[in-house]
Parts: structure tokens; sequence; C-alpha cells
């Protein structure tokens, strides 16, 4: 797959202008992210990768710097241009009831449906082979109340490829799940990117699984700072170490909750 | 349209035609069915009398019900879908309490100033609370379409909407408490609800204003559909949630204005209808919801007019009462059922 540069950040401040002045969560960002790839983002709680990741998904606006996607600014692109650039699949949960699988991935189809949101045939044909990509064909007809946290998250995932966008952002997507469906969601996302050339960058805090299959990583520290390259570079350079250690510390305190799974 | 969907929706219609029929047949004086039929289709019916009933009392009476009832149900389901919580109603935004408390102030404080009691004013009186509601209702709109602009949760705006509900209440007891007791009496029949209080000629202007708006609020299905899935989904897909909002306020609280303004603040329907309509054809695609919420929302307010005028009542008994005491078994016993469905047993 070939890869081609499809995001450029420059020089990024993220963080929230408020009433008590601006809280910036990280500054200096500066890296390209290239198609046909998988970045990983890991960081502490707290440490800004939500915020990142709604900066980039033009959710919030940066502090200073740049975005471009695609060659054009981020904050050049009009809203229903940008629903056909970049998909999310976000932690937020959303209670739905009585709306099919396929329904609910046919709603990625939205950007390029007409006014009453009618799928034509040609989008009916997409979101099939949306399904069939993550392997949900099966799940076609059930009903998304229906369905463990792991299958909710492969269909939402599945909206974002009906969604057709080089580009997908996911916050956090392997949270609440069990160690197989972990692996399986971190594998399918591999595939999606090297396979399909989709730009994947999603935030995680399964480091173990992350480092095994992930590109590139971005590591996000409280203090502000963000260390990218690949995991060779970051195990060179000590900093991935240092993150271990702390994640480490973390895991100590959690671990009797891994007991019982 | 999927074939249940479809078949659905004829068996609404059908119910509708029936029940329309029925609240011309029936009440405390019997007319011939055949007589009713011929009036309906323009003839001139054997009695004189039957025929005012017919055309002057129970005609409106049901084309009132049918458009209410449309009207709440539709500004229940856009209310829920908005707030994506399922105990929200056509009044939660507080706009209903806004034409109560336009109603409250033109005949409480009528009497107490213009040293005229408005309840003995007949049909002046009758225009006047109509002008008030509607003012009441849309300004208290404004009020919210305005603090949506700037505030950004939903919960938030939901909770200012309950908030703008307890003080106009709270300003309605204080203008009871200073008024005359018949003015206080007549505010209390207004606030039970009837689709009877319509007159002749308003009935047409208010079916009329229904039968635009109603067809206007169709064009949000697709903004509808995508607020479902919470606005961070639908933003990505490119909807304008901030936008989106306001305007799906914007079009419940006019409907809510009018039907207010038109028949009282008739509870229930709005926020049991879209219930009913969710477990009936278990979808939550707003092109299917709308016009299913439209029709069964006509239906069962004629159903609930129907009874609240059965032999023995005389026409004694609030459309309020009978909204939630026909309304509220029929939609546990839809939930109710399709849980077990949804559980197997």
């Amino acid at each position: 797959m070939k890869r081609e540069e499809t995001i450029r950040i420059d020089g990024l401040s993220i963080g929230y202008t408020g009433k008590h002045g601006v809280k910036t969560v990280s500054e200096g960002i500066t890296d390209t992210i290239r198609s046909g790839e998988l970045t990983c983002l890991l960081g502490e709680n707290g440490a800004g990768k939500s915020t990142l990741l709604r900066t980039l998904a033009g959710f919030l606006p940066p502090l200073a710097g740049s975005i471009s996607i695609l060659g054009k600014p981020l904050k050049e692109y009009r809203e229903k241009e940008l629903a056909t650039v970049i998909g999310v699949v976000l932690t937020e949960k959303n209670n739905l009831q009585n709306m099919t699988v396929e329904e609910l991935v046919g709603m990625g189809r939205s950007p390029y449906t007409g006014f009453w949101g009618r799928l034509s045939a040609e989008d009916r044909r997409k979101v099939g082979a949306s399904l069939d990509l993550v392997g949900i064909a099966f799940l076609r007809d059930r009903l998304v109340q229906t369905l463990s946290d792991g299958e909710r998250q492969k269909v939402m995932i599945a909206k974002a490829l009906a969604q057709e966008t080089p580009v997908i952002f996911l916050d956090e997507p392997t949270a609440f799940l069990d160690y197989p469906s972990k692996v399986e969601i971190l594998h399918l996302l591999y595939r999606l990117s090297h396979e399909a050339g989709k730009t994947v960058f999603l935030s995680t805090h399964d480091l173990e699984l992350a480092l095994q299959i992930t590109d590139r990583i971005w590591l996000m520290d409280k203090g502000g700072g963000v260390h990218i390259g690949t995991p060779e570079d970051l195990t060179r350079d000590g900093s991935l170490d240092r993150f271990f250690n702390l994640a480490d510390r973390e895991k100590r305190i959690s671990i009797h909750f891994d007991l019982n799974p | 349209m999927k074939r249940p969907v479809a078949v659905g929706m004829i068996l609404l219609g059908v119910a509708i035609l029936v029940l329309f029929f029925l609240n011309l047949l029936l009440g405390s004086v019997s007319v011939p069915a055949g007589q009713v039929w011929k009036v309906l289709w323009g003839g001139e019916a054997d009695n004189a009398i039957w025929q005012n009933i017919v055309l002057k009392s129970r005609f409106p009476q049901a084309l009132t019900a049918l458009a209410a009832g449309a009207g709440l149900s539709v500004a229940g389901l856009q209310m829920q879908t908005v707030f994506r919580n399922p105990l929200a109603g056509p009044s939660v935004l507080g706009v209903s309490s806004g034409a109560s408390l336009g109603v409250a102030f033109v005949v409480l404080l009528s009497g107490r100033l213009g040293g005229v009691a408005l309840s003995r004013l007949g049909y002046m009186g009758e225009f006047a609370m109509t002008v008030a509601a509607i003012i009441g209702a849309l300004a208290i709109m404004l009020l919210i379409v305005w603090v949506a602009q700037k505030v950004r949760g939903n919960v938030t705006l939901l909770i200012i909407g309950v908030m703008i509900g307890y003080v106009a209440t709270a300003i309605i007891g204080v203008l009871k408490f200073f008024s005359a007791e018949e003015d206080v009496r007549a505010y209390v029949v207004w606030g039970l609800g009837s689709f009877a209080r319509v007159s002749g000629g308003q009935v047409m202007t208010f079916v009329a204003i229904m039968a635009i708006l109603l067809p206007l609020s169709f064009l949000l299905v697709k903004t509808l559909n995508l607020l479902l899935l919470g606005d961070g989904y639908a933003r990505n897909l490119g909807l304008n949630v901030r936008r989106a909002r306001i305007w799906v306020i914007t079009c419940t609280g006019v409907l809510v204005a009018i039907v207010t303004a038109y028949c009282g603040p008739i509870s229930f329907l709005g926020l049991a209808v879209p219930h009913l309509c969710r477990g009936i054809f278990r979808t939550s695609d707003h092109r299917v919801l709308m016009p299913a919420s439209l029709l069964a929302g006509a239906a069962l307010a004629l159903l609930c007019n129907l009874i609240a005028r059965m032999p023995g009542f005389e026409g004694a008994l609030p459309v309020n009462s009978v909204t939630a005491l026909i309304g509220a078994p029929v939609v546990a016993v839809v939930l109710f059922k399709r849980r077990r469905e949804d559980t197997g047993e």
C-alpha cells in the first residue's frame, strides 16, 4: 500500500479557551501522518488525549499552529465537506433503541444522501461492503441495544467505513473490552490502515498491544509534551521506558481487578 | 417503505377515519348514523337540530382533537430526540407554561385592572385568551432559543427549560392569589384542556395553521435521525448541531404554542404517543416515526375526546384526565409487551 501524507500538523497547541483565560493542554506538536499507517496515541488519563483528538477532528479550534488534511487547512473545510474526509469513533455512548446494525452503519452515508436521508442502492452496497470488511455482516439485522460492547465498537467502525473518509480517528476504541476483543479491534484497525489504505489514528491505554501493532506512537505526558516516533525510536531515546514505568505503577494498583476477567 | 410499516400506517389511517366518524355519531344526543353520514357529505339532515349538533358542535370538536393530537405528538417526538430523553415531552421547555402565563395575565388581571371579568366577555374573551396564550408561549420559546444559542449542553438547556416552567407557574400562583374567584375559576377551567372550546370560525384557522406547520416539521427528519447518534457523531456526519437544535426547538415551540392556545395545556399525549409508535413500529427512524406519531396522536386524541364525552359524563370530564387515564395503560402495555419480546420470554 502506497503511503502518502494525509495530515500535516505544524506547531500545534491544544487546549481550551474559557472564562478564566486559556488553558493549554499541550503545545508544539509537529508531525505528518500518512495513509496506510496506524498511529497510536498513548498517555495517562488527563494527559489530553481526547482534547487532541477533538482538535484534530475539528470539534475544537487549535490554540496555535495549523492542521491540514489532504493539503487543505482544517479550518477551511465546510462541515459537509469535512464529513467526507474525517470519520470518528467516539467514547460517547448513544443509548440507541430499535435501530438495526444496518441502519446505524447506513447513517455513515448521511453526508452523501439527499434531503430525506434515503439510501440509494449504491449506498446500500457500500454499507454492505463496510459490514463485510469489519466482519459483522451476520449482525446486519440485529438491534443495536442487543449487541455486546465489542460488537458495538465494530458497528461504529463500520459506520466510519461507510462514511468513506480517508482519515479515521478513534477515541479509546479498546476501552471496556475483554482481551480477545481488544486484540480483534486493533487487528481490524491494522488491516484497515495497511490493506484499505486508511489513515488511522487512535488513542488507547493498551500499551503492550499497541506497541506490537502500531506504525507510529504519539506519547503524551501530563507535562504537556508529545514524543512522536516509531516504537523503535521511542525505545532508543528512553521515552517509552519512562512511560512504561509510569504505566507499571498505575497497573500495579489495578492488577487485582484483572484477575477475574 | 417496508410492508409492515405501510400496513401499520394504513391501519392508523383507518382508525382515524372510524374514530372521527364515531366522534360525530356518539354524544349526549343520539343522532342516527345514516343522518350523520348524510350531513358529512353535505346533505341536509331530517332534523335541523341534528344538523346543528353534528356540524356546529361535534365536527369542529373532532377536527380540533385530530389536529391537536397530531401536533402535540410530533412535538413530543422532536423533544425526545433532541434531548435524547424518554421523559421529554412537548411541555418540557416551558412553552406551554408560557401559554398558561399569557392566559393567566389576561384572565386574572383583566378583572382587577380593567374592571371587567374576562370570563363574562364570551367570544371576545375567548379570542383574547387565544392571543394571550400564543404571545406567552412564543415569548418563552424565544427565550429558550436565545438560551440554546448560549448553552452547549443538552442537559443544561433542559434544566433551564424546566426552571422557566417553574417560574411561570409561580407567577401564575401569585396572580391567582390576587384575583377574583370567578376569574380563577375561568383560568382553572382553561387549564383543564378541552377540544370543545374552539368555536366554528376559529377551528378552520387552527386546522389551517396546523396543516402548514406539521408538514414543515417533516423537513427535519434527517436532522433528527442524525441527532439520535449523539452530538459528536452528528457533527462528524456534517450536521451543525447547534443550528439543528434551534430549528427543532423552534418547530416544537410553535406547534405547542398554537395547540395550547386553542385547546389549553393538553398533557400526556405528546409524551406517550412517540413511545407507542416506537413500540408498534420497532424503529427509531424518523421517516417512519414522524408520520406514525402524527397519525397515532390524531387517533388517540379522537379516542380520548370520545371517552370524555361518553354518556354520563356529558362533556364534563376534562380531556387532560382522559388522556392520562386512557393513554398511560396503553403505553404501559405496549412497552411491557415489547420488553418481554426482547428478553425472549
